[in-house]
């Protein structure tokens, strides 16, 4: 089953290169995809921690290389998304004008990368699913892309290769900093040598940093971020909503799924820099949105802002705000598309995205700013859609974080900052929903038709999951924490006491379930004192 | 079955905003009849829990991590919770009913209605919440009903540009109450009233951690009840349906605050300084709206004024350490002021949306019902005996007489102040001679808008005897005090009443310009003038910044080759894009050389 949601939209597109008609074979394929999703998610086992469905192709046995996947808790939400926002995408992009095959194997491509790569238990496939997915979006930015294109493909392309560079240097010094025995590309053995501390605290620390850089420039992480919103605004809405609603959080969830459990002493090293630079991201990138006179640039960068929340919640590393940081990917992802499909649609209407210029649409409308209200309001966290439980979760974790009785520290101080960029958010997306659907209109929007019955399908399909998610986020928390339990040693850092003198992590046995499983005297060894 | 009563209380307005929103949005009269049964259904659903004792509500786990956080979705059922609840959905009904006459042709009226019902849902959230996150939960959903309410009419400028000011200056507050609760859940390990509560002494050692989370929760209520110096968004917010003022801007979810404030009186009277500071923002916050409310000319803005004062009146008592006075303030003014906003309501109406009180004059002859529920409401918010509001104001002068004998002073002078705007606007309203043609032409409202105020003003003349009364007011009072703080009272009232009519009688512009006051103390300018020298200058230098140096030095260093990549780069400036995405296959075969041959 996991193989047919990873398959489905490429074999799809392998298709409709070849010449199957382009819009209903791509439909067909992301429903099936969505269908598939929803039926792993009926029949998930949520007691069990590790990996299911699990299916391996052995590639070559010397060097533990196969073609593994299989989804847990994690993985699951990351696929749910990428398969909603995928039907949503190519639900509303409609009929395109040069090369319509091309645009929507280009699509199915970046859905079926972005799901091989949530769904890969192996490293190699892992990093090669990402950049499968990778490369149809500099096509769709250079060839469909609006304003300018060239240079914005241009941007992203030298941007996103260098941060993959960077993040296969650090994938590369991982599976080298391992003993050689316990070489793999398997993450689950990756996973169960590192918690017995076999990768020295000096290693952890580089590689850390190596992975921090890489998904970093992906994911946007201020000061690597200034490809976004020129990408985002020049992309055709359906590319835009999949890069920044499902390709973006591959650099979270490798984070999370990599270097949370693999590097523990590497994520507590780097702690403060990371939350200097999401701080970064909330409050300064957050007043660069204020200033900004368009639609889509505002939304680019509040997606570079929002990725500051997400950071924080990685930051923190404890079990709460992990589990925020996971619900509010998901809730991001959902909303960002939904926002950007909206403009893309206002774009193709009016022809314009300056905020001076627009003004009032909510008359002619109605449908379309009540959609866009949605989005706006889960953007800046209203109770009730996911973005709010995700965002709380994540604060409560990270001023939890290190708290001492009657003290501020790093993290108390970040948090503070974090809930002040709640106000920036509101701030401006308030102001450009205010700019574009309410007031005055001008005359020359008389004419403009509200969304068709037809393309209503997706957005309520999106704030369907918003709604969903926002009332019961407990059915996405209990699908993550067990994972997540397992990545996370316990809600504060290691103490002094619990590092061995030479720097090398060592957890207490009790406190690691691994311990119990992991294979014994056959090449893993705990790196003593 | 009893266990069921709170969540029907509860959910029956949301179900009736679902339903609009999903089904009815085009036939008008289908919507509103759904959303007041849903109303309906709500109030007699809190009237058989206010009858009702040990109830248990079912709960679930909102979140729900073990070990690290829970959120349980839980009821609060005290006397204070099932009083409120009687009294939101009561007046929430009756204001229901009412916008039916108010709203009859308007466009949007199923949109106004399913908004409508969402407030409902959210401010009876707020009543039984049991816990902080769901509380703040709820908080939000009001300021968001509040927004989209005030902004019925998008299409207007300022209607817009007030529904944004309202949210924003909220989150402000909400800020700082967000910051208050993280810091209680960290010292107590909770976010359960009944779980805190017994926790909060052993703090005893950390004063001042206490003094700035109480004073961070009350941020909270300094936004939703408009208290200086976030009160700017109240008089605005007026721009909307005027049922919605009443309801929503006089009512309930301004005095959610005072509410939320009694909720969690726990923290707040932990810290003596936190209760003072409290006190004094109270005070400053009904004298400042009173002296303003002197020199408006909008009948909408005076009353948006006066409600100001009014809560922070009700502040002023939650300062003073007394829940029981506060509580009882914001039940009366409920009803009082609830009933000025729909009288008001009713003569705009008539006016066809006139608002200046100086275009009105002699309406007592043409709106006879209107005029009668008014002066009852108006002598209410004077605190005139034996109306409703002398008894709530009288017992929060007396405590501050108690208390604190400046903010008594400052008390006393607001009561002079209302009596002397409340005067001046009903002489100009009602009396004298008409002053436009559309006031000669006005006449009388339907019932269906008169029926409530009728309902309303009987609660605002008898709220404080009987029932109210005896729920609120079991108040520490020395001998003494009891009849020498009325005395003064009634005395400022009196000298106040007195000088607005000698003042304004048979005018017809205003005599006295104060132009400070006219201004507001000019608090939107100055405010407009810090937001663009701070906030808006940082955004502008961000955005300068942004694209000119971080993108450029990004750009420009990187193509200088910075860290090995130089050759990278000099294929990408030869090749075209194809090329460059050829490079990423020779990455993926990289992986696979590197894992090869250097392991």
């Amino acid at each position: 089953m996991v193989l047919f949601v990873i398959f489905c939209p490429i074999i799809a597109a392998i298709l409709i290169m070849a010449g199957a008609p382009a819009r209903k074979a791509a439909l067909v394929a992301s429903v099936l995809a969505f269908a598939a999703a929803l039926f792993l998610l009926a029949f998930f086992d949520q007691s069990q921690r590790d990996f299911q469905h699990v299916t391996s192709f052995t590639i070559s046995p010397e060097w533990h290389l196969s073609f593994t996947t299989g989804i847990d808790g994690l993985s699951l939400v990351m696929i749910l998304l990428a398969t909603i926002v995928t039907l949503a995408a190519v639900w509303f992009t409609g009929t395109i004008e040069k090369y319509e095959n091309a645009f929507y194997a280009c699509l199915l491509f970046i859905s079926g990368g972005a799901i091989g790569a949530f769904a890969s238990i192996d490293l190699f496939f892992f990093y090669a699913f990402h950049e499968l997915a990778l490369i149809p979006t500099f096509l769709l930015i250079g060839i469909w892309g609006s304003g300018n294109r060239v240079a914005a493909a241009w941007k992203i392309t030298i941007y996103l290769a260098i941060g993959s560079f960077i993040l296969l240097l650090g994938l590369i010094l991982l599976y080298q900093s391992f003993p050689v025995a316990a070489r793999s590309f398997d993450i689950r053995a990756l996973k169960a040598a590192a918690g017995l501390g076999q990768i020295s605290a000096d290693a952890q620390r580089h590689v850390y940093l190596l992975l921090l850089i890489g998904f970093g420039i992906l994911i946007s992480l201020f000061p690597f971020h200034t490809w976004a919103p020129e990408a985002y605004a020049s992309a055709p809405a359906p590319a835009a909503m999949l890069h920044a609603g499902v390709l973006k959080k591959f650099g979270l969830y490798g984070l999370l799924r990599l270097a949370i459990p693999l590097l523990p002493e590497g994520t507590h090293h780097w702690a403060n820099l990371l939350v200097v630079l999401l701080l970064g991201n909330i409050i300064y990138v957050g007043l660069v949105t204020i200033a900004q006179k368009r639609l889509d640039w505002m939304l680019g960068y509040s997606s570079v802002m929002h990725m500051g929340y997400i950071f924080l919640g990685i930051a923190s590393a404890t079990i709460l705000s992990t589990t925020g940081a996971v619900v509010l990917m998901f809730a991001h992802g959902l909303s960002i598309a939904l926002l950007f499909a909206l403009a893309g649609e206002l774009r193709k209407q009016t022809g314009t995205l300056v905020f001076d210029e627009l003004g009032g649409l909510g008359k002619v409308m109605p449908f379309a700013s009540l959609a866009f209200g949605f989005g706006v309001f889960a953007a800046i966290g209203l109770p009730g859609l996911a973005n709010f439980a995700g965002e709380i979760m994540i604060f409560f974790g990270a001023f939890k974080n290190g708290w001492e009785m009657a003290h501020f520290h790093l993290f108390q101080i970040a948090t503070v900052l974090a809930l002040w960029g709640v106000v920036i958010s509101t701030v401006y997306m308030l102001r450009a929903y205010r700019k574009t659907f309410m007031g005055t209109m001008s005359e020359r929007w008389k004419e403009i038709a509200d969304l068709r019955p037809a393309q209503r399908v997706p957005v309520v399909l999106v704030v369907g999951g918003l709604l969903c998610y926002g009332f019961f986020p407990q059915s996405l928390v209990r699908m993550v924490t067990p994972v997540l339990h397992s990545y996370v040693t316990s809600d504060r850092h290691l103490t002094d006491e619990e590092r061995c003198s030479h720097g090398a992590v060592r957890r207490p046995p009790a406190m690691d379930p691994e311990y119990r499983n992991a294979p014994q005297g056959n090449g893993y060894k705990v790196v003593d004192k | 079955m009893n266990s069921l009563l709170p969540w029907i209380t509860l959910l029956a307005p949301l179900f009736s905003a679902v339903v609009i929103t999903l089904f009815t949005l085009r036939w008008k009269a289908v919507s509103s009849f759904i959303s007041i049964g849903a109303v309906l259904v709500s109030f007699t659903c809190s009237c058989l829990i206010f009858t009702q004792s040990g109830i248990a509500a079912a709960e679930f786990a909102w979140i729900d991590i073990s070990g690290a956080f829970k959120v349980p979705f839980g009821f609060t059922l005290d006397q204070l919770s099932k009083t409120m609840l009687v009294l939101v959905s009561g007046v929430g009904a009756t204001i229901h009913i009412y916008s039916l006459g108010y709203m009859r042709d308007d466009e949007g009226k199923s949109r106004y209605f399913a908004a409508l019902s969402l407030f409902m849902f959210a401010m009876l959230g707020i009543v039984l919440a049991n816990n902080f996150v769901m509380l703040f939960i709820f908080w939000e959903l009001v300021g968001f009903t509040s927004y989209v309410l005030i902004g019925h009419w998008f299409y207007r400028d300022a209607a817009a540009d007030a529904g944004n000011k309202a949210f924003i200056t909220t989150r402000i507050g909400d800020f700082g109450f967000m910051i208050g609760i993280l810091m209680v859940w960290m010292a107590t390990g909770s976010i359960v009233f009944s779980e805190i509560a017994p926790r909060i002494p052993s703090l005893a050692s950390h004063p001042a951690f206490v003094t700035i989370a109480a004073l961070l929760i009350f941020c909270g209520a300094v936004g939703k009840s408009a208290q200086f110096p976030l009160h700017v968004w109240l008089p605005d917010a007026m721009e909307g349906p005027t049922p919605i003022s009443a309801l929503i801007h006089a009512a309930t979810m301004v005095a959610a605050g005072v509410y939320m404030l009694v909720r969690v009186a726990f923290v707040i009277q932990a810290s003596q300084t936190a209760l003072l500071v409290v006190a004094w923002i109270g005070a400053i916050t009904a004298a400042m709206a009173a002296l303003i409310a002197t020199q408006q000319n909008d009948i909408k803005r005076i009353l948006a004024y006066s409600t100001l004062s009014q809560l922070g009146y009700m502040i002023m008592a939650v300062g003073l350490a007394s829940n029981d006075a506060a509580m009882f303030h914001l039940f009366t003014h409920a009803f009082f002021k609830a009933l000025l906003f729909l009288g008001a309501g009713s003569i705009i109406v008539m006016l066809h949306h006139e608002q200046n009180i100086w275009k009105m004059g002699g309406l007592s002859r043409k709106l006879p019902v209107t005029f009668f529920t008014f002066t009852i409401g108006a002598l209410a918010l004077i605190g005139c005996p034996p109306f409703s509001g002398f008894f709530s104001k009288d017992a929060i002068l007396a405590l501050a007489y108690e208390r604190n004998l400046p903010i008594f002073i400052v008390g006393l002078s607001t009561a002079f102040l209302t009596a002397f705007y409340v005067v001046r606007l009903l002489v100009i309203v009602f009396f004298g001679d008409t002053r436009s043609e559309v006031a000669r032409q006005s006449k009388e409202s339907p019932l269906v808008m008169t029926g409530p105020l009728i309902v309303l003003a009987i609660f605002a003349a008898l709220g404080g005897f009987g029932f109210f009364a005896r729920n609120f007011l079991a108040l520490p009072m020395e001998k003494g005090v009891t009849l020498f703080v009325p005395a003064l009272a009634f005395g400022a009232l009196v000298v106040g009443s007195g000088l607005a009519i000698a003042i304004y009688r048979n005018r017809t512009g205003e005599p006295i310009d104060v132009e400070v006051l006219r201004q507001k103390f000019y608090f939107d300018e100055i405010y407009a003038w810090l937001i663009n020298w701070t906030q808006e200058l940082l955004a502008r230098v961000s955005a300068f910044f942004d694209r000119w140096i971080i993108d450029t030095a990004a750009v420009d260093g990187s193509s200088r080759g910075t860290w090995g990549i130089g050759a990278l780069l000099r294929l990408i400036q030869v090749g075209n894009l194809q090329a460059y995405v050829f490079l990423f296959g020779l990455g993926v075969v990289a992986v696979i050389y590197f894992a090869v041959f250097r392991s």
